[in-house]
């Protein structure tokens, strides 16, 4: 897939869905799989780096991404409004091996993990899908996802909605053909190791500080079962197995 | 207007992308072609494949970037093997980034590096993130001066030794790399820095200390190849903090005969061509026939 960098790319939508997580559309003509991400800045010179946040919906015309405020970056970029221009370069990274997930499918979320989840369960054709997810105190962005999966079960830390308790307690991985997941590296550990335990096979997408987001800087490197890899540029998504067994 | 000639190695412009951020070209090469680079200084190798170092390796601070990656590279061998057919397959100038823990291993990688098609081999004495080794020789004149001896009794290539800013005296080690043999000199490497985290109170790299690059350094930066082209007759390659073709040229103007362009690379991947780009016309805006007009314009 081509990799573009594009330096005003038309913000179409920028809005707040509470709890300083947003949602951002943007004008992008070009293909954008699921898992994969834009190293994304909407700034000049400060800060630094640009972020990378994962494609939580494509579809050749927009790319959408939900992300959550947490430091001067994400700051600015909420501040964003339609007309106003953003700089991609992406998608970058491997994502979701959407073609080889077949069946009962669990799509486990931690807080923001859920992002790049939507174009995920998107992706899928034939399959059974039940999403558990897991926030501190409130839901968001699960409209999007109801026409896409059979059953939504959720967490919260607070107990304010759903189960009082971690993502993880609502379901057996046994239950189910895969499971995919993004969320905090201490849930994915949790639930890749009893997947690997049951034989479950399952897919996590991982985050890490990175620079560049195209595997030049060597930032985000991970040890895995294959030696060292790149979470940028061989992830973010890779076999449960290869990081955790 | 823009072609540079560096220790007898043709260049199209003097923009090189600096080691350590272009990998070994194939990254960037899905941007722009990167036959557009006057050179690429491949990421630093070792004799051995090196995993680099565990826990944080970047942490973004204001203007700036610190590291402690750790030399992550796949040796010298696989270099030869994997990845300079690729760069041969560019016409850019290849530039070897030579790093290592002994004074053997870098002489066995010298040897290798020989027998290549590479066009320069840039000693790397500066690495501020490999334990005993890189920085010490980085700091020390005296033992910089026995390795760079050394080194160039073996070397076939035109040798460039990349100058560590952590140098106890920059002027006095980039003298003593001159009188050792160096062909040329590149400056900076990062300058060693910290970052602490409050809320683990604890460093946040697992070696403590890491090195600075990007936007905050360039005035030192500058300061240091401005004092090392006073002092030394060999050319001197600048970088350190290069953002804008305006930094490039101020770095021309210090002295420097070609600049290194590194941290910037991540934030916008085509940031070299902007720079070239803008090289050529301000030269044109200028007047100027050739780059080589505006180096050392600016001594005083």
């Amino acid at each position: 897939m081509p990799v573009k960098h594009c330096e005003s790319a038309v913000v179409v939508e920028n809005k707040p869905l509470g709890n300083g997580i947003f949602k951002m559309i943007v004008w992008w003509p070009y293909p954008a799989e699921a898992g994969q991400f834009f190293m994304v800045r909407g700034w000049d010179k400060f800060p630094l780096l640009s972020r990378p946040i994962s494609v939580h919906d494509a579809d050749g015309e927009r790319v959408t991404f939900l992300y959550e405020v947490r430091g001067e970056g994400t700051r600015i970029l909420s501040e964003k409004k339609p007309g106003e221009s953003v700089e991609l370069s992406g998608p970058v990274g491997n994502g979701f091996p959407v073609e080889k997930i077949k069946g009962k499918v669990a799509v486990v979320s931690g807080g923001i993990g859920i992002a790049p989840l939507l174009l995920a369960v998107k992706s899928l054709s034939g399959c059974e899908v039940t999403l558990c997810c897991g926030f501190r105190n409130q839901s968001y962005a699960l409209d999007s996802f109801k026409p896409y999966v059979q059953e939504i079960r959720v967490a919260t830390d607070s107990g304010k909605e759903g189960h009082k308790g971690f993502v993880t307690d609502l379901f057996d991985p046994a239950d189910f053909d895969v499971v995919i997941t993004c969320g905090p590296e201490v849930m994915m550990e949790k639930l890749a190791k009893s997947c690997i335990a049951k034989k479950v096979p399952c897919y996590v997408s991982m985050e890490r500080h990175m620079a560049c987001g195209v595997g030049a800087c060597l930032g985000c490197t991970h040890h895995t079962a294959h030696g060292a890899k790149c979470i940028c540029k061989d992830g973010p998504v890779f076999e449960g197995e290869e990081i955790y067994a | 207007m823009l072609k540079t000639v560096l220790n007898g190695v043709t260049m199209k412009n003097p923009v090189i992308a600096a080691s350590g951020t272009f990998g070994f070209g194939r990254e960037y090469d899905q941007f722009f072609d990167i036959s557009r680079l006057g050179g690429i200084s491949s990421k630093g190798l070792t004799l051995e494949e090196r995993f680099g170092n565990e826990g944080e390796r970047v942490y973004e601070t204001p203007s700036g970037l610190i590291n402690s990656i750790g030399l992550q590279n796949p040796g010298v061998d696989a270099f030869i093997r994997e990845d300079l057919p690729f760069l041969r397959q560019k016409d850019t100038a290849v530039i070897a980034n030579l790093g290592g823990s002994t004074i053997e291993s870098y002489l066995e990688g010298v040897e290798k590096l020989n027998e290549t098609d590479v066009d320069m081999i840039e000693l790397n004495i500066s690495c501020p993130n490999v334990k005993h080794g890189g920085m010490a020789l980085g700091i020390k004149c005296d033992i910089a001066y026995e390795a760079v001896k050394q080194v160039r009794a073996v070397c076939k290539k035109p040798l460039m030794v990349k100058l560590s800013p952590n140098a106890e005296n920059i002027v006095e080690m980039a003298l003593r790399c001159e009188e050792a043999g160096a062909d040329s000199l590149s400056l900076v490497n990062t300058f060693q820095a910290m970052a602490i985290d409050i809320y683990k109170r604890k460093p946040v790299f697992n070696n403590v200390f890491a090195g600075l690059s990007g936007p905050a350094v360039f005035p030192i930066a500058l300061r240091m190849v401005y004092q090392v082209c006073g002092a030394v007759k060999i050319p001197v390659v600048g970088l350190g903090g290069i953002a804008s073709w305006q930094d490039a040229a101020a770095f021309l103007m210090a002295g420097a005969t070609a600049v290194q362009v590194g941290t910037a690379n991540f934030v916008k991947p085509d940031i070299c061509l902007d720079i070239i780009q803008g090289l050529e016309q301000f030269l044109k805006e200028q007047g100027c026939r050739s780059v080589s007009e505006i180096i050392g314009a600016a001594r005083v």
